[in-house]
């Protein structure tokens, strides 16, 4: 069939216009502005004072005073979320960076190279999806002790090999393309074409993969302190939240909610953030409609 | 057809014993001396390093290798410092809650998300397809932990229906054994039905874009009939991807499960084990749980060549 | 009474309109060709009576297929004519069919599906309709899958699903656009002799006027979703009243002006090919015996003087594309030498290739994907300025490709752009920009207008002539399209199976060929000339 549709001018006006008809991107993009803007205000006011241990206000439920309840040392909820956002972020988004930083170039370079170069890094990769990544962060939290610091090197080390395979699956379906071809009729070496011509135009499939990887490290770096090898007390976070609720289910059931929804929350926006870019961005989708 | 067998077995051998070289000498560099944590604070060192040579952990690092790997063969794990049993009998012991806990999980998720995604491909843009997506981003964005602790809430603390954790032991009889793991069975199987259902959907919408879905249309087949005999088969392949990585995924996801509902599986063996230093069961259980991964991924491999005629002539 | 009727019909996607007050009417027995340029909308007439139109797609106006009002019928009624009553051809045969069933199942399925028969009789029946299309058992058992079978065999299998239950009207949609001429001659055949032996209507959809009218008894063409002229093939494109038929033979028939060639007699050749070979690693069938090497290009020797034209012809999987991409060192020969003014540039490295680079350039076939979609035009234009020794500055590379936009027809505004932002035209026109902006001395096409409009097509013919008398740049055409070589060469290779086969001056080749390869070539070639004299000869 000869049905050539056009693809309309697209300028950035128009993407954040389109961008801005698109539920999904919308819905995750206000969450996880606000998800950011309650980490960052809880640098300089957060409703109490976490650090302090007020034993009389211990256990209470929700009321005007504390608004999701305090826990049993009588700290408020909300301000231990807010606080707790700061580090579940930070691991989020710094494992991100090093798996991108790590993974990408790995994987663009094993696609520009191909042959053996290319085989013996994809078994690598295999050999490092062939742990579960949970199970292997344990370990090396294990081993180096417990900590946030040990916390985002685990999360960021799994992700290097995702995002080798993601940059390497959308380098090699670059390739072959006649744009490139042109390029080395132009004399250009491989480092410069996946430079000039194939990061770019992967660059909206590594978006996508980090929005979802970001999500994840969240629900990593929450199932790590509920584990007790996440940040240390007393410094809150999600995770151990969950964990001091636990025991304490019958009488105070807040302590365990309100954590929760925080991090379904934060999840939740991150992923309609990726679901929205993916659809205003890829090319596929938008034939589709 | 052979050659793809052979070569995907050689790969997966090849993985398998580097992954046992990593998990050994990552285990190596662990500090602490396991005979001097075994035998306590106040052992002399002549006792101490009596029980290194009793343990061979003076002979020569390849040997020790060589040692090991060959007992893991022979199913020798070696003994636990901890337990003073055999590893192989703490592992059997373990495996009978772990494993039909993770299988059940899986089938629970396969049997939801399936038919899930069907439903919502085959009604794409409609009110169904926007619900049960909406349902599923929300399971994406659960943590099965938090899920979990809500489960015991809801179902043990509030309604009393089933065990709030623990486990009798298939000894106490069937029911009462798989009753108590149906709640951790639940909150492992449905983020991961979440996760499984969005696959299936995807990869059906991508695969009904394809021409041969227009030729069998002009074959005169009802869109329902096209879509069970030419898009299914065609979609299952990023969705026997995806069920291959969920089951590592619910493997490790045992742990944290295993930790709440009190279950002493291998998760919460492995994870004992390393906040007590027992290096011999913590081998031996990861080389147990890569393996799994690795020889699930090979079966995943595997069926690409039953689904997809296309992988059975290729080399 | 005529089998299919299209009356009034309109209809519009989205907001575009797609068709207006289109009309339209195919005879039991008749071959109806729809011929229009891409975006006429004749793909989407198609599929309005085959009603597999895309959601947002609103048809009004009056269809009517053997008494049935398709646009009025349910679902249900369509899946009982779709397949049995009405059959339908694609353009893709690639991916055609389900890669992961059997061509037997697949045309069992709708065997089955319509007469509610056994399996075995339904397989007896496909296997009856796979021989008839020219599959006979013995190579081609009901068992085999597509991937096994090459384009036009796949074609075969389509036509006959779309055949099987010897449907009373059959569409096909640009059935041989994927395929070479002889391929394409092939399959033409054998939809007339279907359609004559079970009497079917025929809506053979097409942008090529030539094959059309070897085919069709009646015409219609269309424009913008319009039709412009309608009526019997010979008098229609004899009289060419419509002014836009006549724009669109006279584009198919197009020869550019040039003067005389160059005089190539002496002087030193610009490009020496000598022995050159090609082999590619080919499957292994089993883990112990070595894999076959498969010859892609066979000892090829040839030799271009400067500011000659040259094509280079043949089928589709001769070796053609792998020899032009050994001579623009995208490719390394296993076995030979090519000399680029008088040096060798095989086995060079890249660094070594910068002063061959600069004087050799390529434009490709494909314009949509031949030009990075994120970059703008100044830079994918100046591209090739990176082979320079001395890097020109900013201002300078400006001025550069203003220079090379305007050599080539565009506003030099149009640097700003994005490759989206320009017609399949211009963007071929863009592609010619980026070739001669370091001023080569050859220019290697593959394939440069297959895929671009007649009207479009005559324009970039003409865009090359002219290039190549001003500023005398020798041309590899690599082609598969017989009138672009006798259009714009004076020199033709023909190649089959990796090597020439026959070499000679264009139209000596072209009116004689000689050899086997080249002569079925010829004969496959659909020419609009030839086709009106035997339409005109044939009603006396």
């Amino acid at each position: 069939m000869t049905l050539h549709i056009d693809i309309p001018e697209e300028t950035f006006s128009s993407i954040l216009a389109k961008a801005f008809r698109n539920t999904a991107f919308v819905t995750g993009f206000v969450i996880t502005l606000l998800i950011l803007a309650m980490a960052v205000v809880s640098y300089i006011w957060t409703p109490y004072d976490v650090t302090k241990l007020v034993i009389s206000d211990k256990t209470q439920g929700p009321s005007l005073a504390h608004w999701f309840g305090t826990d049993h040392f009588g700290r408020d909820i909300l301000s231990m979320i807010m606080v707790g956002a700061r580090n579940s972020i930070a691991v989020a988004l710094v494992a991100v960076g090093i798996g991108m930083g790590i993974g990408v170039p790995l994987g663009a370079f094993a696609a520009a190279r191909g042959g053996l170069v290319d085989e013996a890094l994809m078994r690598i990769n295999d050999l490092v999806f062939a742990f579960p990544a949970l199970l292997s962060a344990i370990m090396i939290t294990a081993i180096f002790g417990p900590g946030a610091v040990n916390a985002i090197i685990a999360i960021g080390i799994f992700n290097i090999p995702v995002f080798a395979r993601v940059a390497r699956a959308g380098a090699l379906a670059i390739w072959p393309r006649e744009f490139i071809l042109a390029a080395r009729a132009a004399g250009k070496s491989s480092t410069q074409i996946s430079i000039e011509h194939v990061l770019p135009n992967i660059a909206t499939l590594l978006l996508v993969q980090g929005t979802i990887q970001f999500a994840l490290g969240i629900l990593a770096e929450a199932g790590l302190s509920y584990l007790g090898l996440g940040a240390q007390p007393p410094m809150p976070s999600w995770g151990r939240m969950l964990f001091d609720a636990q025991t304490r289910m019958v009488v105070a059931p807040w302590m365990a909610i309100f954590p929760g929804m925080a991090i379904v929350i934060t999840v939740l926006g991150l992923n309609l953030l990726g679901d929205g870019i993916a659809d205003i961005l890829d090319p596929k989708s938008r034939r589709q409609r | 057809m052979t050659t793809y067998l052979l070569k995907r077995l050689a790969i997966s051998l090849a993985t398998l014993v580097l992954a046992s070289i990593v998990v050994f000498a990552v285990l190596e560099i662990l500090p602490g001396d396991p005979a001097r944590l075994m035998l306590g604070m106040n052992a002399s060192a002549d006792q101490v390093e009596l029980l290194r040579n009793q343990m061979g952990l003076n002979a020569p690092l390849a040997l020790r290798y060589l040692h090991w790997a060959s007992g893991l063969l022979s199913l020798d794990f070696g003994r636990s410092y901890t337990y003073s049993v055999p590893v192989i009998d703490l592992v059997r012991e373990r495996l009978a809650v772990s494993l039909p806990l993770a299988l059940i999980a899986l089938a629970l998720s396969t049997i939801i998300a399936i038919p899930v995604g069907l439903f919502s491909a085959s009604r794409r843009g409609r009110a169904g397809d926007t619900i049960s997506m909406g349902a599923a981003q929300l399971g994406v964005a659960v943590p099965n932990f938090w899920f979990a602790l809500m489960l015991i809430y809801i179902f043990a603390v509030w309604l009393r229906l089933v065990p709030a954790g623990g486990f009798p032991g298939w000894s106490a009889g069937v029911w009462p054994a798989l009753k108590s793991l149906l709640l951790p069975a639940i909150a492992l199987a449905l983020p991961q039905a979440a996760i499984l259902a969005r696959v299936t959907r995807s990869a059906l919408i991508e695969v009904l874009n394809d021409d041969y879905i227009r030729t069998a249309r002009a074959k005169g087949l009802p869109y329902r009939a096209v879509l069970w005999r030419h898009a299914l088969r065609n979609a299952m392949i990023p969705v026997l991807t995806i069920l291959g990585l969920q089951f590592a995924f619910l493997l490790a996801g045992t742990i944290i499960i295993e930790n709440v509902f009190y279950l002493p599986g291998l998760g919460r063996l492995v994870f004992q084990a390393i906040t007590q230093r027992d290096l011999i069961v913590v081998e031996s259980v990861v080389m147990l749980l890569v393996a799994a991964v690795i020889a699930v991924n090979l079966i995943v491999d595997l069926s690409y060549a039953v689904v997809d005629p296309r992988l059975r002539s290729r080399q | 009474m005529s089998l299919l009727e299209i009356e009034n019909l309109s209809l519009t996607i989205g907001e575009t309109q797609i068709l207006k007050d289109m009309e339209l009417s195919v005879a039991p027995g008749e071959v109806m060709g729809l011929v229009g340029e891409s975006g006429s909308g004749k793909s989407m007439t198609a599929l309005t009576v085959m009603q597999l139109l895309p959601y947002a797609a609103r048809a009004t106006g009056r269809v009517s297929f053997d008494g049935i009002d398709i646009l009025a019928a349910s679902e249900d009624q369509m899946c009982a004519l779709r397949g049995d009553d009405i059959g339908m051809v694609f353009q893709e045969p690639m991916t055609a069919l389900n890669p992961v069933k059997t061509i037997g199942e697949q045309v069992a399925e709708g065997i089955r599906w319509h007469t509610k028969t056994t399996r075995a009789a339904a397989e007896e029946r496909a296997r009856k309709m796979l021989d008839r299309v020219g599959l006979p058992e013995a190579k081609f058992p009901l068992s085999r899958y597509p991937h096994e079978l090459s384009g036009g065999q796949r074609q075969r299998v389509v036509i006959a699903i779309a055949c099987a239950l010897k449907p009373k009207l059959l569409i096909a949609d640009e059935p041989t656009t994927a395929l070479d001429v002889v391929l394409q001659a092939q399959i033409l055949d054998l939809l007339l002799d279907l359609v004559a032996e079970s009497r079917m209507g025929l809506l053979l959809i097409s942008h090529d006027l030539a094959v059309v009218t070897e085919m069709a008894d009646r015409i219609t063409i269309l424009r913008r979703g319009e039709v412009m002229e309608a009526g019997d093939t010979a008098r229609t494109l004899s009289e060419q009243l419509h002014p836009y038929t006549r724009q669109l033979a006279q584009a198919s028939m197009h020869v550019p002006a040039r003067a005389r060639p160059h005089d190539t007699s002496q002087g030193k050749p610009l490009l020496q090919v000598e022995g050159v070979t090609r082999d590619y690693p080919g499957r292994r069938a089993s883990l112990f015996r070595r894999a076959p090497t498969i010859r892609a290009v066979d000892d090829v020797s040839l030799s271009m003087a400067p500011g000659q034209s040259v094509a280079l012809v043949g089928r589709s999987g001769c070796g053609k594309s792998t020899l032009a991409r050994m001579i623009l060192a995208l490719d390394k020969p296993s076995a030979g030498t090519i000399r680029f003014r008088g040096e060798t540039v095989t086995g060079k490295g890249e660094a070594e290739l910068k002063p061959a680079r600069r004087d050799m350039q390529v434009v490709f076939q494909d314009p949509y994907g031949s030009f990075d979609p994120r970059q703008k035009v100044e830079k994918l234009v100046a591209e090739p300025l990176h082979v320079l020794d001395k890097k020109p500055t900013r201002a300078e590379r400006r001025e550069m490709v203003a220079h090379a936009l305007h050599e080539v027809g565009l506003d030099q505004r149009d640097m700003d752009k994005y490759p989206h932002e320009f017609s399949g035209g211009q963007r071929q026109r863009l592609s010619i920009a980026r070739a001669i902006i370091t001023r080569p001395k050859l220019v290697v096409a593959d394939e440069p207008v297959s895929a671009l409009d007649v009207s479009i097509r005559a324009q970039i013919l003409d865009l090359f002539a002219e290039l190549n008398q001003k500023l005398g740049i020798a041309y590899l055409f690599i082609t598969h399209d017989l009138t672009v070589a006798r259009a714009i060469t004076d020199e033709v290779l023909v190649m089959h199976d990796g090597k020439i086969v026959e070499r000679g001056k264009t139209n000596e080749v072209l009116d004689h060929p000689q050899s086997e390869a080249a002569r079925a070539l010829v004969t496959a070639a659909p020419d609009l000339h030839r086709a009106i004299a035997k339409r005109m000869q044939e009603q006396g």
